[in-house]
């Protein structure tokens, strides 16, 4: 029986560590560094009783409700830091291991098979079950080892008001969410029958609990049992430390596994459940032009950005109305927000929040312009040039493309922030304002756009080198509030230029000016691309 | 009237020089073969010829016009296949298919719809689910679908079975007959021996050989079997005899083609019971070339 299921699980195991190791070293480094830096200022972000009985007050509306989970007695979070340190961090922080559970899982079980390596690991003598089972080991280890060290780091940060055990319970909380996202994939893998089939899937339950948590919290509790996610906002870790929910899902998770594993006895190598199902015939009229073409490739990611986006400017304008109570009280906001009698603090509010979202919103427009470079990489590019397309039509088409993205994008934002602050605020913002300060940034996001069209068409290997100038936009304005740059650091981002509107007049010659420079960046990297070798 | 042609075509990237003088004269109705081992600079020729790669130095046109310069104007009535087809992913083997055939800018769907049932291709399936062999069909029928002048055919049969290879045979006998003209990139030297009316050898960049097949034969060695009466003392002493082998009283070697004549009348003199004589095949030409260099060519993966 083990023979003929189980063996060479073990060195699987290894070779399964070896192949993963950068990914899962990356992932729980990033995760735990996060929550740990975090909590680490919380203490001095909430100095006073004051302080943290406003953030339960902020907390307490059905916006942040749905997207943070349910609230606690208002008591709770006075007397403890944890909870709310838990509060603000613990469900985004449980997507996030839930989103890399769902990939490493991918990765080890369908995509290993689509790629034929399992193939080739099955011809050895090795056990019918022992790829699946090396694959779901390595990802309860990894899940453990982030509990462990979530755990442990968070109970030796010290803080008072964060004990042993609801340190541990947190880290627990996280571990045992990924656990049952890896089940959920590699059910998935099992049903599946390609690999980026069984990772949508997957994402799609993580949505979904998201959800049903969500609506569950607002207005229905038993809704939110359903979830996992529900129970993973349902621990009172830090007040009451609530230790079924994790039992729940571990009983959960071991079932779902148990049933992968048996669909996997029972199906062929390589096929699923559900059959892929067959595709279209015949190219549509739109698809058979290059600008069809670079939207079918990088479409689905661009709607994934705008929902996205449109969700954030939603979710702040949401904020909107509890916003002047907030702020006022949170000293690290005001390093950011300068003490300005003109202005009320919303307004100011909107200013940073344009500049952050403009940021946001050109990376998938930077995304869009960098695909043609990918596609070249991946010797696709041949198949359009070897036919009567022109480069410049190719290029053109992935640049209007983000063009178009950095509009939309930018437009939603508006509309997101506009639309939620509309339902909640007493005195609705104006439209044409909110729409202004978004549409603002336009210029200045197609001088980055520009920067990706000539590194393509001039520095081909170093494309890679537009997203450092990103974090640099992103550096200059997050911190020079804080640590005060040199002016000419200041000048090099681009964003500095922007007028902040409310609290700025409009400069239409600063408009121009970027806009003319973000053309003419553009014009050299057509004639750049127009004029080198293509790799493929 | 040449259809495609080099002069002295030159690429270097950087220090490397991966075309050396390179020239090519491909005609109307004639299919050119290409052979080379991997890393010779087929790929970097077909590159340069779909103006892709710009040549350092001389010249390359293709219906009269400049390959770099009038790439598009030249697409339109060219159809190329790579060895190793990259598709989409997330599009249909049909969507692929009409779109290059789009792009082309000529549309015979007749024509498609023929070639999609001879090669047995299942349009409907996503790219990311084809076989090697399968996407290499998708650029197959692509191409022969399209009302192309020249095809250029950067080993299009890789991956493809010994059915769909001779469904491509007759392809290209199609093209042919209807005055196109073809160049064949191969490693399949019985495939360009059974379509090729020239053949141009290339070896670290630099075309070695070219002509029709009988004049390259020509240019190398017979193979010959054969039984005397008396045995021959000496033969590996013979000038142009190579490679002797006996097999139960039967001599086997190979001899130059111009010292044909003195070979037959040394034989003779020991009375022969069997001659048996076969032209070199395009593998004997082939080996002949690169064993013959002495050392391997391994040229970079261009």
């Amino acid at each position: 029986m083990y023979e003929r299921y189980f063996k060479g699980t073990g060195t699987l195991i290894k070779l399964l560590l070896r192949q993963q190791r950068f990914k899962i070293f990356a992932w729980l480094g990033g995760l735990v560094i996060v929550t740990l830096a975090v909590a680490s200022a919380y203490p001095s972000i909430y100095k006073d009783e004051q302080s943290k009985q406003a953030f339960a007050l902020t907390m307490d509306n059905p916006a942040m409700v749905a997207m943070l989970g349910p609230l606690h007695e208002i008591e709770n979070y006075i007397h403890s830091i944890g909870a709310v340190f838990a509060h603000e961090m613990l469900l985004f922080t449980a997507v996030a291991v839930g989103i890399m559970s769902i990939l490493l899982a991918g990765r080890s079980t369908r995509a290993d098979e689509e790629e034929g390596l399992t193939e080739m690991i099955h011809a050895l003598s090795v056990g019918r079950l022992s790829y699946l089972s090396a694959a779901m080991i390595v990802l309860f280890l990894t899940n453990v080892l982030l509990a462990v060290l979530t755990g442990f780091g968070l109970a030796v940060l010290g803080i008072e008001e964060m004990g042993l055990e609801g340190s541990l319970l947190y880290g627990v909380i996280l571990g045992s969410t990924g656990f049952v996202f890896s089940s959920f994939t590699v059910l998935f893998a099992q049903v599946a029958e390609t690999s980026r089939g069984a990772t949508m899937l997957s994402f799609a339950v993580l949505i979904l609990a998201y959800l049903v948590r969500a609506i569950g919290d607002v207005s229905n509790e038993t809704l939110s049992l359903i979830s996992p996610l529900g129970w993973t906002v349902r621990t009172e870790v830090f007040v009451e430390n609530d230790w079924w929910p994790i039992l729940l899902k571990i009983a959960a998770a071991i079932i779902i596994t148990i049933l992968a594993f048996y669909l996997n006895t029972i199906r062929d190598l390589g096929s699923g459940f559900i059959a892929s199902k067959g595709g279209k015939k015949h190219a549509s009229a739109f698809l058979k032009t290059p600008f069809g073409l670079s939207w079918r490739l990088g479409g689905t990611n661009i709607i994934a950005w705008a929902i996205g986006v449109f969700a954030l400017g939603a979710s702040f304008g949401a904020i909107l109305g509890d916003l002047e109570t907030y702020y006022a009280e949170m000293d690290v906001m005001q390093a950011f927000i300068a003490e300005d009698a003109g202005s009320s603090m919303t307004e100011q509010f909107i200013g940073l929040l344009m500049a952050i979202m403009a940021l946001i919103s050109v990376i998938p427009a930077v995304m869009t312009v960098l695909k043609l470079k990918g596609e070249e990489n991946r010797n696709r590019t041949e198949n359009l040039y070897s036919r009567a397309v022109s480069r410049g039509k190719v290029l053109g088409s992935y640049y209007i493309l983000a063009v178009i993205v950095t509009i939309v994008m930018q437009a939603l934002v508006a509309i997101g922030l506009w639309s939620a602050g509309l339902a909640v605020m007493d005195e609705a913002l104006e439209f044409g304002t909110i729409f202004t300060s978004a549409l603002v940034y336009l210029p200045a996001m197609w001088v980055v756009v520009g920067i990706a069209v000539l590194l393509v068409g001039t520095l081909p290997k170093a494309t890679g080198f537009v997203w450092f100038y990103v974090v640099y936009l992103f550096i200059v304005l997050y911190l020079n509030g804080i640590l005060e740059f040199p002016q000419w650091m200041v000048s090099l981002s681009v964003f500095e230029h922007v007028p902040t509107i409310p609290t700025e007049e409009m400069d239409w010659a600063t408009m121009i000016i970027l806009t003319v420079i973000a053309m003419i960046i553009a014009v050299i990297g057509f004639i750049g691309y127009n004029k080198r070798d293509l790799e493929g | 009237m040449a259809i495609l042609e080099t002069t002295n075509l030159t690429k270097k990237f950087g220090k490397f020089t991966a075309l050396n003088g390179v020239n090519i004269e491909v005609n109307k109705g004639e299919v050119y073969g290409f052979i080379g081992p991997n890393g010779a600079g087929k790929s970097t020729t077909i590159r340069v010829l779909l103006g892709m790669l710009k040549a350092t130095e001389g010249e390359a046109t293709i219906f009269g016009k400049d390959v770099w310069a009038d790439a598009v104007a030249i697409h339109k009535r060219i159809a190329y296949v790579p060895g190793d087809v990259n598709l989409w992913p997330n599009l249909t083997g049909g969507e692929v298919i009409d779109l290059f055939m789009k792009m082309n800018g000529n549309v015979n769907e007749q024509r498609r719809d023929e070639l999609i049932e001879k090669f047995n291709f299942d349009p409907t399936k996503k790219c990311r689910t084809y076989s090697k062999g399968n996407r290499q069909k998708v650029a197959l029928i692509a191409a022969f679908a399209s009302e192309s002048d020249l095809y250029i055919l950067d080993e299009p049969t890789s991956g493809l079975d010994p059915l769909m290879e001779s469904v491509f045979q007759e392809c290209v006998m199609d093209a042919k007959r209807e005055g196109k003209s073809v160049l064949l990139s191969s490693h399949i030297l019985s495939e360009v021996e059974k379509l090729c009316d020239k053949v141009a050898i290339i070896r670290q960049g630099e075309i070695i050989e070219t002509g029709t097949l009988s004049e390259l034969r020509h240019l190398t060695r017979t193979n010959l079997t054969v039984k005397t009466k008396e045995p021959m003392p000496d033969l590996n002493e013979i000038k142009g005899i190579h490679n002797v082998e006996e097999n139960d009283g039967e001599l086997k070697f190979q001899v130059d083609t111009e010292e044909l004549d003195e070979v037959i009348r040394y034989i003779s003199q020991f009375g022969i019971l069997k001659l048996e004589s076969a032209p070199p095949t395009l593998e004997d030409l082939f080996m002949r070339h690169y064993q013959g260099a002495g050392h391997a060519d391994s040229g970079g993966a261009l």
